[in-house]
């Protein structure tokens, strides 16, 4: 099964570009990245730009609008995602857990819709 | 048709007493062989039905629930071939009649005992909520039916069904194992699961409505807790929370007095407790301290076996009592605990000293009940009789029952003599 982690966190909560806890946090997620990698989970995985980058679109009566920022103002915002291929739920999980992120935010495990077996 | 209600009727209790006995032992081999939960709940759904149509035409078979079992594999059969999409399941298709063609063949006990605590662990799966694994264990593994459930948890029967297929659906959507942890996961799924035994047990006690205490819920989890325990030999906090629900469960007579009120545990009538029940919590205590890895529930079974040894209210070891509580903090720090703890020491050492103890959990338990009657009670014992009716008056307003109040408006009461007798002298008993 794939199951996606989105991960959450409130902004401003992980360290900075240049100060000295950046360093750590980012070989905490190169260990990671390694580890999902050599147990043969890792589907992909990504960081997003910072929520004031985004711009949400929707279409009605088929005319395109655009709104600046995310839809919903939350405190936790998504700040990047892994795909994971698991046998069930608690290995997803698992891995899950091994997200750095996962210590000071919040890491969402959903269950990616397998559209070409049985609804 | 010739059947007389009388024999429906009849018949039909038959059946509910083999699924509250076999329930969860069919519907765990139904999944092990059916590998999908919603599917195997409406197979032996569909079995029970056509049990009780062919029952009570020709009277119930030698073997009842070999009967069910094998109706219902062939109604999994019949379910799968009429779903739109069977070709994709055509393998499991073949399993399936191969298995109803081979000769039947009781899975030896081990097997049984194997696929059924799969079950539970599955039902009790952190990634569901409490509230869901408590009702879907009560479904699944009890055997109740679902308006059963309902009426226990005071919410509609088509809600509670509603409840229950969102969680077989995202077992089956979210990829929930139907399997027993390994080692590593062992200990924290195994603490869930007991967590729902202890919530199906206090949910018996009523503490969130009013309605009479429900019995049934509480033997329910006894009854859980029991499979449990000869299932998964030598785990001692199986054995405690055991211990501590008979312990519990052996007070129950003496919990409401002859004038039907709360009795709180100092005003109980001691003869009543149930010493078979206390004889057995003592012997699945001391069963799981011998194995040498205490938890919070063989501690706090410590507890209730200290209560059910001590001659009255006065005369209870509160020194050994804190102790224990000093322990079970250091296991599992919460409030509540510190809240006892508070409450030994008060007939340990002085309500003075007590009371400048509660000071340090006002905070967390602010708006928990029990915080403030201990609070008025400890006051009452200062002589601040004043302090002590608003405490009284907090902890009123805090309670979810009408029971619990009238009993805390009751001990209020007591607080300045009255000229008429108090309600205490009228608690002597006609038995």
């Amino acid at each position: 099964m794939r199951y996606m982690a989105l991960i959450y966190s409130v902004p401003g909560s992980s360290p900075e570009y240049g100060s000295p806890e950046f360093g750590p946090f980012m070989a905490a997620y190169q260990a990671a990245n390694e580890r999902f990698a050599r147990d043969g989970v890792l589907v992909a995985g990504d960081a997003l730009e910072a929520s004031s980058t985004a711009t949400t679109v929707t279409v009605r009566d088929g005319r395109t609008e655009t709104l600046d920022g995310p839809f919903a103002e939350s405190k936790e915002q998504l700040g990047g995602y892994y795909i994971f291929e698991c046998a069930n739920l608690d290995e997803a999980i698992r891995y899950a857990a091994m997200i750095p992120t996962a210590a000071s935010g919040a890491v969402e495990v959903r269950p990616i819709r397998n559209l070409s077996a049985r609804p | 048709m010739s059947v007389g209600a009388t024999a429906g009727t009849q018949v039909s209790d038959e059946i509910d007493a083999l699924v509250r006995q076999d329930g969860g032992r069919l519907l765990s081999r139904l999944i092990a062989h059916l590998r999908d939960f919603q599917l195997a709940e409406d197979s032996l759904q569909d079995a029970l039905e056509s049990a009780l149509a062919h029952w009570s035409r020709n009277g119930p078979p030698r073997a009842p629930s070999a009967w069910i079992m094998r109706t219902a594999q062939r109604k999994a059969i019949d379910r799968i071939r009429r779903a739109a999409n069977f070709r994709s399941k055509s393998a499991e298709l073949a399993a399936l009649i191969a298995l109803d063609n081979a000769a039947p063949e009781e899975p030896d006990d081990d097997f049984i005992a194997d696929e059924r605590l799969k079950l539970i662990f599955t039902c009790c799966h952190p990634a569901l909520d409490r509230r869901t694994s408590v009702a879907l264990t009560l479904r699944s593994v009890c055997g109740l039916k679902t308006e059963e459930i309902a009426r226990a948890f005071v919410v509609g029967a088509d809600a509670m069904a509603q409840r229950l297929v969102r969680a077989r659906h995202k077992i089956a959507k979210a990829g929930i194992p139907y399997a027993t942890p390994g080692p590593e996961d062992w200990p924290m799924r195994m603490e869930a699961v007991l967590e729902v035994v202890y919530l199906i047990f206090n949910e018996g006690y009523a503490a969130s409505s009013d309605q009479a205490p429900r019995a049934d819920l509480r033997d329910e989890a006894i009854r859980l807790c029991r499979i449990l325990a000869s299932l998964s030999a030598g785990e001692p906090e199986v054995e405690g929370l055991l211990a501590l629900m008979l312990l519990h469960h052996a007070r129950s007579a003496a919990r409401i007095d002859a004038a039907g009120e709360m009795a709180s545990l100092e005003d109980q009538d001691r003869a009543l407790w149930d010493r078979a029940l206390i004889d057995e919590g003592e012997r699945r205590l001391r069963d799981a301290l011998r194995r040498g890895r205490p938890g919070a529930y063989q501690l706090q079974a410590a507890v209730a076996a200290l209560h059910a040894h001590a001659p009255s209210f006065a005369d209870t070891d509160w020194r050994e009592i804190a102790l224990i509580y000093d322990a079970l903090i250091t296991v599992r720090p919460n409030p509540v605990f510190e809240l006892n703890r508070i409450v030994a020491l008060s007939y340990a050492d002085s309500p003075r000293a007590a009371f400048g103890r509660l000071a340090a959990i006002a905070a967390p338990l602010e708006g928990y009940q029990p915080y403030h009657a201990v609070r008025a009670d400890i006051l009452a014992r200062l002589g601040e009789v004043e302090h002590a009716e608003q405490a009284y008056d907090d902890a009123i307003r805090l309670s979810g029952t009408a029971a619990e109040r009238n009993f805390l408006a009751l001990r209020r009461g007591r607080l300045r003599p009255s000229p008429q007798p108090p309600a205490r002298q009228a608690r002597s008993r006609s038995t």
